[in-house]
């Protein structure tokens, strides 16, 4: 066992891990931020999506030692201080951008470090920057919408609701 | 102007709040003090017979708790079936056990042979790879048409052949279909696969058994959409727990498109084994486990011939498919390819005779079940992709042969059996051409030729049946279990609502949708009103999710108990303000004396209901609380036109989904921003089966695609914004709120929408010996067929 320490979504955590443990199985299970998902076994689907050092990062391929000392965000230190949604997560809500959220984290998390690097991403710029997170339940029509719309851009133009 | 709030509101979801703060609680997330995990060894091979399982280094190994195999589930129920289809000489279907853990033999790679429970998930994975299993492997069957051979390997050594059942429907129709053929003026015959496909809610299944030795009660938290349906199956038929001692939990489910109605393995076991060693036992699914664990979807292999007379006029429909049933009949498997297809065979045509043979095979593979639409899909892919082969035979335009043979008559009764109550599909045809914008397509289409890519134009139209089902008439057919749903209206004492649910939110936003009605009934503030659902202990007995029946069936049964709710209170307020009862009204949350000024605030007559000092308690009982059943007289149906344009590379074979549209009636809508995702993600799944997604076991059924490397998911690179529009809007004429139901519309019209349209671009290039493609429809299909 290994003892690890890293500040998770602005506060230190540290716990005792094996060799083995992956990031995000620490986060939940350790640390029991349960909002990080595991959705895949092949680094495919993106549920577990957080940010390392400011980089979106499959907590499901790193492990939990390699993050030692690592500066992580995961969905839980998203909303504004006050506890209301922040940018990002109001027009998920907004645009019906989510159904059964499983993948929604996963997805707030890329679509936040999309925006960080690309303040005004066409549609092309978001659907290539989601390759890595897998949505069953919206076709994307809305999550693209809600990302579109986190960044400022007129949505009222594509179609339906 | 929309609506801001009640029914045909576009409210907000409330749910999104704790998905979109890693604040919902999915089962996964869920822990039980002392719980030990479980990890099941699963056969590597299809068919094998298991000489010897040793577990005795395992059992020895860190953390080891207990290591089960079949031979601990000897004297317990196998995993039951939930409909008996009869064939078409008046035979029951043949059904095979499906043991909890594998007995003697092993019948698709994936079957559970051993299950090592151990104090964490590591510790039970490290001990599994020590256990010694012994298995003489055997020559699988997996191809249908090889398995219901004289003389093919059998699957299930004690039954007769690989054969389920042979179905015929309507088997009476039979001598006369022939007969139109005989007599037709055209014939158009067309040979397809529907492939089969892994339904993939992002959320694998989990299951934690729990087990309480002080009072002999069992809880199961379980990924379901139907916790009344497991609790039924599991406790009655499997583990012999009383309903009264067993507690079934779905808490948030992220996603089921259908695989997660059905009673699996895992569940019983986590809930057995709780009860063996007297201490909560979980079990998380990998993706991998549930690419070989969870009940697939469609399969089925099909020839469809359509009889025309001369003025292509649809005279006759035959039909003969080979449906996989895998392994084991999975819960509710036998009546997809039947009930659930053969009666959507007549489409939205008038077509006076039909005949749909069905042999349902068993084969070593794993389980297939209901997926999204669940037979319907199989029965619009067929028709409408013959209805397009045959207009292109007879030079016609497909949108016109379909429009001549639409019926427009409704009460229409099928010769199949079902009886479509409405419906308009030259509204959702009209619809259509306007939201697609078809009088467009041709300069579209040179554009594209410009680009040097061929364009095409793909059109469909499906009807469904939903609101399952009505329960006298299911039983008939076959169902061992009730369609009805409940749901029970718990006023508080200062007006505030609880509606306990049978229906299963996992995705469907029932939360919030659920509300709207009750508040619109009222005359209250949606707000005041929250929806419990997914556990058996707190829910009345209903059937859960799917079928696209939660709004249609218990959405009715919440309106039935909210009117008795409004009944009650208007005694209420009769007393209160000293009139006849006949004279209250209820409107915006205020009851009122009809031509008075005198009125009370919903909030005063629910205090009396619970502070009943004021109160005519010789004549009604305190309290504001009332349960409704609702068992639907028909089903719903649902239809509408859809339209897909794509580009096709024909150096690469490349297709990309350029245009797509969808024109639907789902009868009155109750939440649209809801609905139109309901019918995006339904778009998105038909257009992952149309050109990506297959699920491939190779000869000795190995699963080639067990993963997301290789089950091509869509992306969202791989489709487009789509425009949906659903106010073409005929309501169900049977069922209070006359609502149809949304969920499966989507996989059901988009498939052959896509492939109609690759093979149109291909024509339009002069391929013209393409007659058809099967899906997925990949570049190296495309490019094969034109260079074919």
């Amino acid at each position: 066992m290994t003892k690890i320490t890293m500040t998770v979504n602005g506060k230190s955590a540290s716990g005792d891990v094996e060799g083995r443990t992956l990031l995000v199985d620490f986060l939940r299970n350790d640390l029991h931020l349960t909002g990080t998902h595991v959705g895949c076994d092949t680094s495919q689907c993106g549920a577990c999506t957080v940010h390392v050092n400011g980089k979106a990062v499959k907590s499901c391929t790193m492990f939990a030692a390699d993050a030692d000392g690592a500066d992580v965000q995961t969905i839980e230190g998203q909303a504004n201080e006050d506890g209301s949604l922040n940018v990002i997560q109001q027009a998920f809500q907004d645009h019906h951008g989510l159904q059964c959220g499983f993948c929604t984290p996963g997805m707030v998390m890329a679509a936040a470090e999309l925006l960080k690097n690309n303040p005004k991403p066409t549609e092309a710029d978001i659907r290539h920057h989601l390759e890595g997170n897998i949505c069953r339940c919206t076709g994307y029509h809305n999550i693209v919408k809600s990302i579109m719309a986190a960044s400022g851009q007129d949505v009222s133009a594509i179609a339906a609701e | 102007m929309p609506k801001d709030s009640g029914i045909g509101a576009s409210s907000k979801r409330r749910e999104d709040i704790r998905f979109l703060t890693g604040t919902g609680q999915y089962t996964d997330d869920i822990n039980v003090q002392g719980q030990a995990y479980v990890h099941f060894l699963r056969s590597s091979v299809a068919h094998g017979r298991i000489n010897s399982v040793d577990t005795s280094t395992a059992a020895t190994m860190p953390g080891v708790v207990r290591i089960f195999t079949g031979a601990d589930f000897e004297g317990v129920g196998g995993l039951p079936c939930g409909w008996q289809v009869t064939d078409r000489h008046g035979q029951p279907m043949q059904e095979p056990a499906h043991p909890v853990l594998a007995q003697g033999k092993v019948r698709h790679v994936g079957d559970p042979i051993a299950a090592i429970v151990a104090d964490s998930a590591s510790q039970a994975r490290d001990a599994a790879e020590a256990i010694v299993v012994d298995i003489e492997e055997l020559s699988a069957v997996i191809d249908m048409k090889e398995a219901v051979k004289d003389g093919a390997t059998k699957v299930h050594d004690d039954l007769t052949s690989n054969l389920c059942y042979d179905w015929g429907f309507v088997e009476e129709n039979k001598g006369a279909v022939d007969e139109a053929f005989a007599n037709a003026a055209h014939v158009t015959t067309l040979e397809l696969v529907n492939q089969r496909l892994v339904a993939n809610p992002m959320e694998p299944r989990v299951a934690i058994g729990e087990y309480n030795r002080a009072n002999d009660e069992s809880t199961l938290y379980t990924t379901s959409q139907n916790p009344h349906v497991i609790r039924l199956l599991m406790g009655a038929f499997v583990l012999g727990i009383p309903e009264h001692k067993l507690r079934v939990v779905a808490p948030d489910v992220g996603g089921g498109f259908g695989t997660k109605i059905f009673h699996y393995a895992e569940e019983a076991f986590c809930t057995f084994a709780a009860r063996q060693i007297n201490r909560a036992v979980k079990w998380t699914s990998s993706r991998s486990e549930s690419f070989m664990s969870d009940a697939q979807g469609r399969d089925h292999v099909t020839k469809i011939e359509l009889a025309l007379d001369a003025d292509n006029n649809f005279m006759a429909i035959r039909t003969d498919t080979l449906a996989n049933m895998g392994a084991y009949l999975s819960t509710f498997a036998p009546s997809v390819p039947t009930w659930l297809h053969g009666t959507l065979m007549a489409g939205n045509y008038k077509t006076p005779l039909i005949y749909v043979n069905v042999k349902a095979v068993f084969t070593n593979t794993v389980a297939v079940d209901a997926y999204r639409g669940a037979g319907r899909p199989e029965a619009t892919f067929q028709l409408e992709r013959l209805i397009d082969k045959a207009a292109r035979e007879l030079g016609v335009d497909p949108i016109a042969l379909r429009r001549q043979n639409f019926i427009t008559q409704f009460p229409y009764a099928t010769p199949v059996a079902v009886e479509y109550d409405t419906g308009n599909y030259v509204a959702t045809m009209d619809k259509l051409e306007q939201i697609g914008d078809l009088a467009g397509f041709e300069a579209r289409r040179k554009k594209s030729e410009a680009n040097g890519k061929l364009r095409g134009l793909g059109i469909n139209c499906y009807i469904e049946a939903c609101g399952i089902a009505p329960s006298a008439l299911v039983g008939q057919l076959g169902a061992r279990a009730g369609l009805y749903d409940a749901a029970t209206v718990r006023v508080n004492a200062t007006g505030t609502i609880s509606v306990m649910v049978g229906a299963h939110s996992h995705g469907q936003g029932h939360e919030t949708a659920f509300p709207q009605v009750v508040a619109e009934m009222l005359g209250i503030d949606e707000n005041m009103i929250d929806i419990v659902h997914g556990d058996s202990s707190k829910i009345p007995f209903g059937m859960g999710t799917y079928g696209s029946r939660s709004i249609a069936v218990c959405g009715s049964a919440m309106v039935r108990a909210t009117e008795k709710i409004i009944n009650k209170a208007k005694k209420i307020a009769s007393h209160l303000l000293e009139a006849s009862e006949a004279d209250i009204e209820l409107k915006d949350g205020q009851f009122s004396v009809v031509g008075t000024d005198k009125s009370c605030a919903w909030g005063d007559v629910t205090l009396a209901a619970y502070v009943p000092h004021n109160y005519p308690l010789e004549e009604i009982e305190p309290g504001l609380e009332e349960t409704a059943f609702y068992d639907p007289s028909n089903f719903t149906y649902p239809a509408g036109a859809y339209a897909c344009e794509v580009e096709v590379d024909t150096a690469t074979g490349k297709v990309t989904i350029e245009r797509f549209s969808a024109a639907d009636d789902f009868g009155n809508v109750i939440n649209p921003m809801i609905v139109s995702g309901q019918v995006h993600g339904g778009i998105g799944q038909g257009i992952g089966q149309a050109l990506l997604e297959n699920t491939v076991y190779d000869e000795n059924g190995q699963l080639l695609s067990g993963s997301y490397m290789d089950y091509a998911m869509p992306r969202a690179s791989d489709v487009p914004f789509f425009t949906v529009d659903h106010s073409c809007q005929t309501p169900c004429t049977h069922n209070p709120l006359g609502v149809k139901g949304c969920g499966e519309a989507g996989a059901i019209g988009t498939p052959p929408a896509v492939v109609n349209a690759v093979i149109d671009a291909l024509h339009s290039g002069g391929h013209t010996h393409v007659t058809h493609i099967d899906m997925p429809v990949s570049p190296s299909r495309v490019w094969s067929a034109i260079n074919g």
